[in-house]
């Protein structure tokens, strides 16, 4: 069994509408760039794991491990396909970990990739509600945004948080996406422009959703062993964790919190051995603004209830008491959903290995990051440490 | 996309009648229903249960950017409404205005057209709810 | 053996338009067309309403108000002359709501706007020969007028179910006549969006022939007269066909006020006749006389002597006509045609 496991090399493709990429075309480029980034060859590959939600839906596409192996030349080696709606990369980097970590086999590419912009945004929204249950919620015209917008709505009430500290979570996202060449939208918006935008799901508007996104990114993972062997600047995965909840929104214990990620907070913090405290920056999902807000509550960095003013205080800027998001998080750099959990883990191995240019978090050494799948029935979390 | 004939067939008692479950080792009742109790898993006791239709909301949002075929209901409600006999379920809320929602408001079943597979397939008809008078 | 109401129960939409919006939409006179029709407004159906929801909203108050086991109804009929599908019933949509599946009968009736009350004579039969416990009878519409047309003023939506029986009565039906020809007045032809009429055609030698002579012939071989009823309830196409009707036959307007309807809900076709029955059983007494007459085109009319029991004075509707009447919401055309799917392409439909 492996004693630890690293990231040796990251790749990811611009996040956006890429009218000109086919959803084979992102993957291969995100994983080419990742083990050009590790400094190794496709033939040191011996394993597959791709985080993609609904390929199916998206592009008509299923049997992605296959596809994926095939079009990157790497035919012939194991490749599978994960799937946990938006958590599905997340989960895809998981299972890598695992895989390692079982002493299996020492080098692996978690990729993840979603091509949404193939399908109408109606069909789009359809594709994303399979993350939901397709009996007692779709069924009866629910979309993701209204989901969020029932959780806002409680937070709102039970803890007086203001749709003035929801949308500062968008305004703060696009301001360190504004620093993120690759995000979907480098630029900056203000509270007005966030409080005046489209309603899309009463109390949530356009400005607190994130976009509809085409994207994929790659990390290469490697045992101890062949980490130290390979690189330099291994990123260390100390602590990884999964959590679920029910399907369906109503069936929760309480709307205002998210209990898969408390629960897998819990057992990430405590394998890596380390206190909320420790982190020195996260990268969580914040599909929509009030995400962020349930997430940094869950995750333990401040009370809960508190998330909102916090975000408010500045506390969770680049160079606040813990920084969220500062790729621009799913806001800003873009969520093409399968492609999310992975591109987290990238943002965080380039702050570690200090190399994120204008966004970098100062003397970063922790990282946490956190993927969600539908309304919460999924959390994943990744612990990783700078060499 | 819609669902298949089988898929609907099978949960007219439930969409048209809120048929739930109950566990009788633990009493927790469910709707929508679940076959396996959670709390008992197999040592429960699952049994049908007709819920009555009466409940209150507990969160509410209204739509504005609808999915694919309910692009003329909009804008719509939607709120998760807590049954008086304890579970919680999500619905569209009727004959009212946003501006008359509020938490906590006593709500009761209605039955409406939730959706039809286009011109030629068949109508898909469930619970819905409006406020109470 | 007595046969008669156990109970019933009533729907009308929660929207409504007002004659002055629809004339001012196709330039009429909206207060030549008010008098000449006696119309006020008429209801409107919601986007996700139709004759299937209605008929289940009013069936599930009549249950209520019977107090019965919905497994004891041994037949559902439903009268519309706009059920949902041309081939698949609406009876069984309603069955299920009620939750009087699987051991029964169900059909769907079409007699243009009579229809509820030839289900309502059906389920008698069948109460009284015993072969069904209860039966449901329902009339129910979301009736269509062409844009434009002078039927567009009153088309309207609504039903009413009727739970026929023979034990624990609020009204005896005492006897039903019918009276039908061969008549064109109306009519819709498969595959067409909009019904037909035969403009002043409809009226002497249909509406008034129909209803004149239904109502004559059941008083006649029932040895009444006008002055022996309390109330008179006629289908209501519009205001003033039924107060005409009445005075011909001798009727005060007194005994014709409690059950018109149409002014304030517009012609809810199948619903109509037993709408306005409703109306006046929701406060009817002991021992009052009942006189109704449906009308239905092409064409017919059945005809009931129907006597108030002391049962519907200890269980009074929970759910009275005027409630649904009071709470009500107003649209303008533009709405109104979105929600009718007057607009080409709206519709509440998957792709």
């Amino acid at each position: 069994m492996s004693k630890r496991v690293a990231i040796i090399g990251i790749g990811m493709t611009k996040f956006g509408e890429l009218w000109d990429k086919r959803y084979r075309d992102l993957i291969t480029e995100a994983g080419a760039d990742a083990i050009k980034d590790a400094g190794i060859d496709g033939e040191d590959i011996e394993g597959l794991y791709i985080g993609s939600m609904s390929p199916g839906l998206f592009a008509g596409q299923e049997h992605i491990g296959a596809l994926v192996a095939d079009y990157s030349g790497l035919s012939g080696i194991p490749a599978t396909r994960v799937e946990a709606a938006c958590a599905s990369g997340g989960l895809a980097l998981r299972e890598a970990y695992l895989t390692i970590k079982s002493g299996a086999i020492d080098i692996v590419v978690a990729g993840g990739v979603e091509k949404m912009t193939d399908v109408s945004t109606s069909s789009a929204m359809i594709a994303l509600m399979g993350a939901g249950d397709q009996e007692w919620e779709a069924f009866k015209g629910v979309t993701f945004p209204s989901l969020y917008a029932l959780m806002a709505r409680r937070h709102m009430v039970e803890y007086g948080t203001t749709i003035e500290q929801i949308s500062q979570v968008a305004v703060k996202s696009h301001h360190n996406a504004s620093l993120n060449p690759d995000a979907q939208f480098p630029f900056k918006v203000t509270l007005e422009q966030v409080m005046n935008s489209a309603i899309i799901a009463d109390p949530l508007r356009l400005l607190h959703c994130s976009p509809i996104t085409d994207g994929a990114s790659a990390v290469v993972l490697a045992s101890e062993e062949k980490a130290k062997e390979l690189v330099d600047d291994p990123v260390w995965i100390n602590g990884s964790s999964s959590a679920t909840d029910t399907i369906a929104l109503h069936d929760r214990k309480s709307l205002s919190r998210m209990d898969s990620t408390i629960i897998a907070g819990k057992k990430a913090y405590k394998e890596a051995k380390i206190k909320p405290r420790d982190i020195d920056f996260a990268e969580v999902h914040d599909c929509f603004s009030i995400a962020e807000i349930l997430a940094i509550e869950g995750l333990n960095f401040c009370k809960l209830g508190d998330g909102g003013k916090i975000t408010e205080n500045g506390e969770t800027e680049i160079d606040g008491r813990i920084p969220i998001n500062p790729s621009g998080g799913l806001k800003g750099k873009g969520h093409p959903v399968g492609a999310t959990g992975i591109a987290q883990a990238v943002e965080a191995a380039l702050q570690l290995r200090g190399k994120a240019g204008k966004r970098q978090v100062k003397d970063a050494e922790i990282a946490l990051i956190h993927n969600l799948g539908g309304s919460g029935a999924t959390t994943v979390i990744h612990i990783l440490k700078r060499n | 996309m819609s669902e298949g004939l089988a898929i609907h067939w099978r949960l007219i008692p439930q969409r048209y009648n809120l048929v739930g479950t109950e566990c009788l080792k633990c009493g927790e009742k469910f709707f929508p229903p679940r076959q396996l109790c959670p709390n008992c898993r197999r040592v429960g006791e699952i049994r049908e249960v007709k819920f009555s239709g009466e409940g209150e909301i507990y969160s509410y949002t209204v739509i504005h950017t609808p999915p694919e075929g309910f692009e003329f209901m909009k804008p719509y409600a939607m709120g998760v409404i807590k049954l008086i006999e304890g579970p919680f379920l999500t619905a569209q809320l009727v004959d009212c205005k946003p501006e008359d929602l509020e938490i906590g408001k006593r709500v009761e079943l209605v039955f409406r057209k939730i959706i039809a597979d286009g011109s030629s397939g068949i109508i898909r008809y469930g619970y819905k709810f409006k406020l109470k008078d | 053996m007595k046969v008669g109401i156990v109970g019933y129960g009533v729907y009308i939409p929660r929207y409504r338009i007002k004659t002055e919006e629809i004339a001012r939409v196709w330039g009429a006179d909206s207060k030549n067309i008010s008098n000449a029709l006696l119309i006020h407004e008429k209801t409107v159906p919601a986007i996700d309403e139709d004759t299937a929801t209605i008929s289940v909203e009013c069936a599930r108050n009549a249950v209520q108000h019977a107090k019965i086991n919905p497994k004891d109804i041994g037949a559902i009929y439903v009268g519309s002359e706009s059920h949902p599908y041309a081939v698949k019933p609406t009876s069984t949509i309603v069955a299920a709501a009620v939750d009087a599946v699987p051991e029964l009968t169900a059909a769907d009736y079409e007699f243009a706007c009579k229809a509820g009350t030839a289900a309502i004579q059906t389920t008698m039969g069948l109460v009284k020969s015993k072969m069904i416990r209860y039966g449901l009878a329902i009339g129910a519409d979301t009736s269509q007028g062409k844009p434009g047309d002078v039927l567009e003023y009153t088309a309207s939506a609504g039903g009413s179910a009727y739970i026929i029986g023979t034990e624990n009565l609020i009204a005896e039906i005492h006897d039903t006549y019918s009276y039908t020809t061969d008549t064109p007045d109306f009519w819709r032809r498969e595959g067409q969006e909009f019904p037909s009429h035969g403009a002043r055609f409809t009226g002497q030698p249909a509406y008034f022939r129909h209803v004149i002579k239904a109502a004559k012939g059941i008083m006649n071989k029932n040895k009444l007269k006008p002055d022996d009823f309390d109330y008179v309830v006629f289908h209501q196409p519009n205001g003033k066909f039924p107060l005409k009707a009445a005075q011909i036959i001798g009727f005060e307007k007194k005994q014709i006020t409690e059950g018109l309807v149409t002014p304030y809900i517009g012609n809810t076709y199948s619903g109509s006749t037993l709408l306005g029955l409703a109306k006046i059983l929701d406060d009817a007494n002991e021992g009052e006389m009942i006189l109704a007459v449906s009308y239905g085109s092409g064409a017919g009319s059945d005809a009931f002597i129907i006597e108030v029991t002391k049962e519907n004075e200890k269980r009074r509707n929970p759910k009275p006509l005027q409630r649904y009447i009071d709470r009500k919401e107003y649209v303008d055309y533009a709405t109104y045609a979105k929600f009718k799917g007057k607009i080409k392409g709206v519709k509440l439909e998957k792709p």
